[in-house]
Formats: C-alpha cells, sequence, structure tokens
C-alpha cells in the first residue's frame, strides 16, 4: 500500500508545509505519492518531485481546479483512495476544509492536526486547545490525518520522482468560488517565521501595531501576530491572530507584548523556542509560560528594546 | 427557509481541564459546561437570519444524555424555535455525530444547515464537513460573513492569509467562525420563557444507523510542562539573556 499527500499550493508554489507532510509520511515506510490538482501543473509537479521521499507525483491538471472547492477535490481524492493506505496533508485551512470531507466519503473517522505519529495507526494529539494530550488509536483501513507542520522537519529537495496524470472527474455542481483577498505583506508568513512579535489588546489600536510593534518586527525581521482580542477590536487583521482557531506558530523566539496568555492563545504559540513576554501586570498568565518575562508598559519597553537592537 | 443548527455540550471555555490520575481521560465530573463557542456564533447567525426574514424556523439539534437538554435551553433562550435531543450514553467521534445529523436532516429537510467550525473540547474540526460529504450538499467552512439571496449563500470564509468568499446554492452546510457575529446575552426572563418551548427526544437506537467506533482514545496525559522562565528587571537584561541563546538575535 501506499501514502498519498494532498498538496497545498498557491498555484504557482507548494506551500513549504508539503515538505514537512512527506517527512511526517514516511513513518509508514510504504511509497509516498503527492496529489497536485491545478489548473496549471508543470511548475508544482516539479516542485513536488524534487522532494526527497516522494516516490511518484498524481497530476491532476483542469481549468475547474483554478479554484478548486472542497466538493471538487474531495471527489477527486475518492477517485484514487483505493490505492492508499494513509491520506495525509499539512494542518491548515486548506486540508481542514477537505480532508474531512474525504474521510466521511471513505466512511472512515479523521485525525486532526497530529502532533507525532507513534505508529502505522497510533497518534498523539492536542485537545482541549492543546491542555491534554491525547494518544488515540484508528482501527480504519484507510488513516485520514493531518499533522502539525512544526512537528516535523521538512523534507529535503534532490529528487527527481516520476509523475502520472489523473483524469479529473467533471466538478460537481454546488458551490462557486468568487473571490478572495489575502494581506499583502513583506514579512515572512508566521507559521513559518523564525521570529514572531505578537501584540494584544493593550496597544490600544492598529496605529500602535504600526508604530510601536512594527519598528521592533523589522528588526528582528519578523512576522508579526496578534491576539484574538487585538484582532476583533480591528489593530490586526484577522489572519495574525495566533492561537486555537488562528495560526500555531513555532518560532525560534516569541515575543508576547500586552497579551495576557489566555489558554487559547497560549495553544498558539507553545512550541516556540524561546518566549519572551512584555506586560505590565505581573500576575498575567503570559509569565508562567514565558522563559523571560519583563514587568514593564510597553510603551516605554518596546522602543527601548527596538532602540537596543 | 428552515434552518438547522447543531451544537455540542463542552467544557467552559474559561475552564483548564485536568487528567484523571490514571491518565484514561479527562477529569470533568463537576466542571461547568456550556454551548460549544463556535456553535453559539452558529445559533446567533440563525436568529439573525430569522429577524432579517430570510430564516421562518430555527431548529436545534444536540447528541447527548438527558443532562444535555441544557444547551438545548440556551439556544431556545437566545431564539431558536424548536430543539432536538438525541438521547445516546455513548460519546460520538465526529462521523458518528455526521451520520446522526444526517438522519436529522432527512427528516427537517431545512435548507440551511449550521454548525461551528470545531469543537473546543476535541479541537477536530470535521463534523461539518463530514455532514456535507454524506448529504453530498455544498460546503461553506469557518464562516465570517453570511448573505443570504435567492436561495443561494455568500460565504466570505477565513484562509490562512485572508478570506476567500464562495458563492453556495442552499441547501447547503455552512460552519462558523468566531468572527461571525457576536452571540447575543441570554437574558434571564428568556430562559424562563425557553423552559415552556418544546424539547423532542429521539432514541439514537431508533434512528437505525450503524455507527463505527473506530477511533479509540489509548490514554491522556498533561503536556510537558515549560521550565520555568524567570523574570528580567529591565530591556537590558532582557537583550543579555537573549544573546546568550545562539543566533536568536544579533
Ligand atoms: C473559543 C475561543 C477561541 C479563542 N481563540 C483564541 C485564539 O486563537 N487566539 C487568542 O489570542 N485568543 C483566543 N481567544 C480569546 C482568549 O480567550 C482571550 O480573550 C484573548 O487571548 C485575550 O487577548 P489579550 O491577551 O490581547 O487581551 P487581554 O486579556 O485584555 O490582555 C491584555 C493584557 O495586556 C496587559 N497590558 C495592558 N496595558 C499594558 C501596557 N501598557 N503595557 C504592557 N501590558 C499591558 C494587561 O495586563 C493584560 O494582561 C479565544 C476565545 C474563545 C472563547
Amino acid at each position: 500500500m501506499r501514502t498519498l499527500i494532498i498538496a497545498e499550493h498557491d498555484g504557482q508554489h507548494l506551500n513549504e508545509q508539503v515538505a514537512r507532510a512527506v517527512t511526517a509520511a514516511q513513518q509508514w515506510q510504504q511509497p509516498v505519492d503527492v496529489l497536485i490538482a491545478a489548473a496549471h501543473t508543470d511548475a508544482l509537479a516539479a516542485q513536488a518531485a524534487a522532494l526527497q521521499g516522494v516516490s511518484s507525483v498524481l497530476v491532476a491538471t483542469d481549468a475547474s481546479l483554478q479554484h478548486a472547492t472542497a466538493e471538487h477535490l474531495a471527489d477527486l481524492v475518492v477517485t484514487v483512495a483505493a490505492n492508499y493506505r494513509v491520506i495525509l496533508a499539512a494542518h491548515s485551512a486548506f486540508s481542514k476544509n477537505v480532508l474531512p470531507r474525504v474521510a466521511a466519503l471513505l466512511d472512515v473517522n479523521m485525525l486532526s492536526d497530529v502532533l507525532e505519529i507513534v505508529n502505522q495507526n497510533t497518534y498523539v494529539r492536542g485537545i482541549y486547545a492543546g491542555n491534554v494530550l491525547a494518544t488515540v488509536q484508528s482501527t480504519d483501513a484507510t488513516q485520514v490525518l493531518t499533522v502539525r507542520g512544526s512537528k516535523f522537519a521538512a523534507a529535503a529537495n534532490g529528487n527527481a520522482a516520476g509523475t502520472q496524470t489523473l483524469s479529473v472527474p467533471a466538478a460537481a455542481e454546488g458551490s462557486r468560488w468568487v473571490a478572495e483577498a489575502f494581506n499583502k505583506s513583506e514579512r515572512p508568513p508566521l507559521a513559518a517565521a523564525k521570529v514572531v512579535v505578537s501584540g494584544g489588546r493593550a496597544l490600544g489600536s492598529a496605529d500602535a501595531f504600526a508604530e510601536v510593534l512594527a519598528p521592533l518586527a523589522d528588526k528582528l525581521h519578523a512576522a508579526i501576530g496578534a491576539s484574538r482580542a487585538a484582532v476583533d477590536a480591528g489593530y490586526a487583521p484577522n489572519d495574525l491572530q495566533v492561537g486555537q482557531t488562528g495560526v500555531v506558530v513555532a518560532p525560534e523566539l516569541y515575543i508576547a507584548v500586552g497579551i495576557s496568555g489566555a489558554i487559547q492563545h497560549a495553544y498558539g504559540m507553545k512550541d516556540s523556542k524561546v518566549v519572551v513576554a512584555i506586560n505590565q501586570d505581573p500576575e498575567a498568565q503570559i509569565f508562567k509560560i514565558a522563559d523571560y518575562g519583563l514587568v514593564a508598559d510597553l510603551f516605554e519597553a518596546v522602543p527601548q528594546l527596538t532602540a537596543a537592537l | 427557509m428552515k434552518a438547522l443548527v447543531a451544537i455540542k455540550r463542552v467544557v467552559d471555555y474559561n475552564i483548564q481541564v485536568r487528567v484523571k490520575a490514571d491518565g484514561s481521560d479527562v477529569d470533568i465530573d463537576g466542571v461547568k459546561m456550556g454551548v460549544n463557542p463556535f456553535d453559539e456564533n452558529a445559533i446567533e447567525e440563525a436568529i439573525r437570519l430569522k429577524e432579517k426574514g430570510i430564516v421562518t424556523e430555527i431548529v436545534a439539534v444536540t447528541i447527548g444524555t438527558a443532562t444535555h437538554q441544557d444547551v438545548l435551553r440556551h439556544a431556545l433562550a437566545m431564539g431558536v424555535d424548536r430543539a432536538t435531543l438525541v438521547e445516546t450514553q455513548d460519546s460520538l467521534a465526529p462521523l458518528a455525530v455526521a451520520k446522526v445529523l444526517k438522519s436529522i436532516v432527512e427528516r427537517e429537510q431545512p435548507s440551511l444547515i449550521l454548525l461551528g467550525k470545531q469543537a473546543i473540547d476535541d479541537d477536530a474540526g470535521q463534523t461539518g464537513q463530514m455532514l456535507a460529504a454524506l448529504l453530498k450538499l455544498p460546503q461553506a467552512t469557518f464562516a465570517s460573513e453570511i448573505t443570504i439571496a435567492d436561495q443561494q449563500a455568500t460565504v466570505v470564509r477565513e484562509v490562512d492569509g485572508g478570506t476567500q468568499t464562495l458563492s453556495v446554492p442552499l441547501p447547503a452546510v455552512i460552519t462558523a467562525d468566531l468572527r461571525l457575529n457576536d452571540p447575543r446575552y441570554v437574558k434571564l426572563p428568556n430562559l424562563m420563557m425557553a423552559r415552556k418551548k418544546p424539547i423532542e427526544t429521539i432514541a439514537l437506537d431508533s434512528l437505525n444507523l450503524s455507527l463505527t467506533h473506530s477511533v479509540k482514545q489509548l490514554s491522556v496525559a498533561a503536556p510537558p510542562e515549560r521550565p520555568a522562565g524567570i523574570m528580567v528587571k529591565d530591556v537590558n537584561e532582557l537583550l543579555s539573556k537573549l544573546r546568550t541563546h545562539q543566533g536568536i538575535i544579533a
């Protein structure tokens, strides 16, 4: 049997999480195939074929896959599912949308956001906002799962896997893509950044994110993150939210500025190597999970820190 | 049009749960429970659509023991018209939940099926998508904006790095993100009134579903604690500490 990875991409580039999924897939010690579904697949297939550990790239090319819906992608995956013992993707908005649909069509359960693959059907995953680690075992014939990318190293390049062409089922009548709006930023993507500077409600305004937080992030070549309270108040766009319901980050350095450290926020940052918290309340929860805590007014401490760098 | 909202009873989001000493499960005895936060957004959205005259009737469904009526009462107090409890002692995995909900959808024939995008206990985030698959209906997940006109929903979805807009013919399954709305506060008189609204109970067995329990929880554990950190007195001390970590900052 084989393992299939559903590749996420933006039409031109494979998402860097795909290489991490390839590493996770090695656990089953069976051939690993990567599925590329897009309107133009040449460049994407080449990127997937170059990943070490990939045995074959399945290429589904069709105009209908330009902005493929979950319905369409799930139908496509089901056409090849019988060849696979494992169907896997890195955990993201994309895979969360598609893989549960695939699992239900195959009449199997799914494991979301797996942190550790213990053996071929046993996994560790976080429940209750990561406050508890559960070891779970699935007896399903096809194992469908998403893995937390940051827990697996990215597979290296240098391979030259072969490709196979798939026929694409007709797109089901159903939902239709209308538009998308991505927040353009020169900063590294949150999920992959080496340094993250996150601001909370205490920043008090979008201007403060720009005037207080951004210069620090610039100096550290950091991504900017935010708590939900800051996002809800409109200080930062919602795709910057770190936490249980936002992005999970795993940088070398996470600097939490004016963030209380609620369990839902902590969920998204606990894998950071070094955590710094700046908060004026010595009792703030965030200090319990910080490696270095500084009790200070952020409007003084952050500019000082920026200047000293 | 009729809307169906599926809700789950979970541990209150403020509570940090503990693991039982034998590691067999999470200890939730006597812990405060409530409606899963994302499901509350789903309920709120259905009510707003009713207030706009788009939805005419809202049915809330939950699965669980008789105790789970409390979350249905909460939904009724928010403004849901009817509620159904599918009664079982078993705790069901998302696929089984989706199968149960499918049979309720087939009875009720709603045009709009709303759920929360994930439950804050198992953090699985699968039920809506699975239900849509079983019903062969279109899906729109992680909705932060829903507009309905001419039997079509226009849904703004939260995706990594931004948003995506879909046009979805009804009936469809839509899952709610937190930013969809702010659920209304339930006032005591509404809670009293909700006591008089009907709750229908259906025994899970009477639905004649074949539910497989293919995922077993072997054990649970507390995550490794981060080693205790230290407090620094000022920015200079912070910087010198950070510089001891090779390569983190220049
Ligand atoms: C289902 C659910 C999911 C959620 N998901 C997420 C999630 O993914 N991510 C997330 O972040 N939250 C999430 N939340 C919200 C979470 O519970 C908290 O409400 C939120 O994280 C609080 O944000 P905050 O720390 O910025 O704000 P607050 O809790 O208001 O904290 C602000 C902090 O700033 C400090 N402060 C104030 N002024 C200053 C100053 N001048 N200088 C220094 N410090 C100052 C205060 O002492 C305080 O500690 C979720 C909640 C629910 C119910």
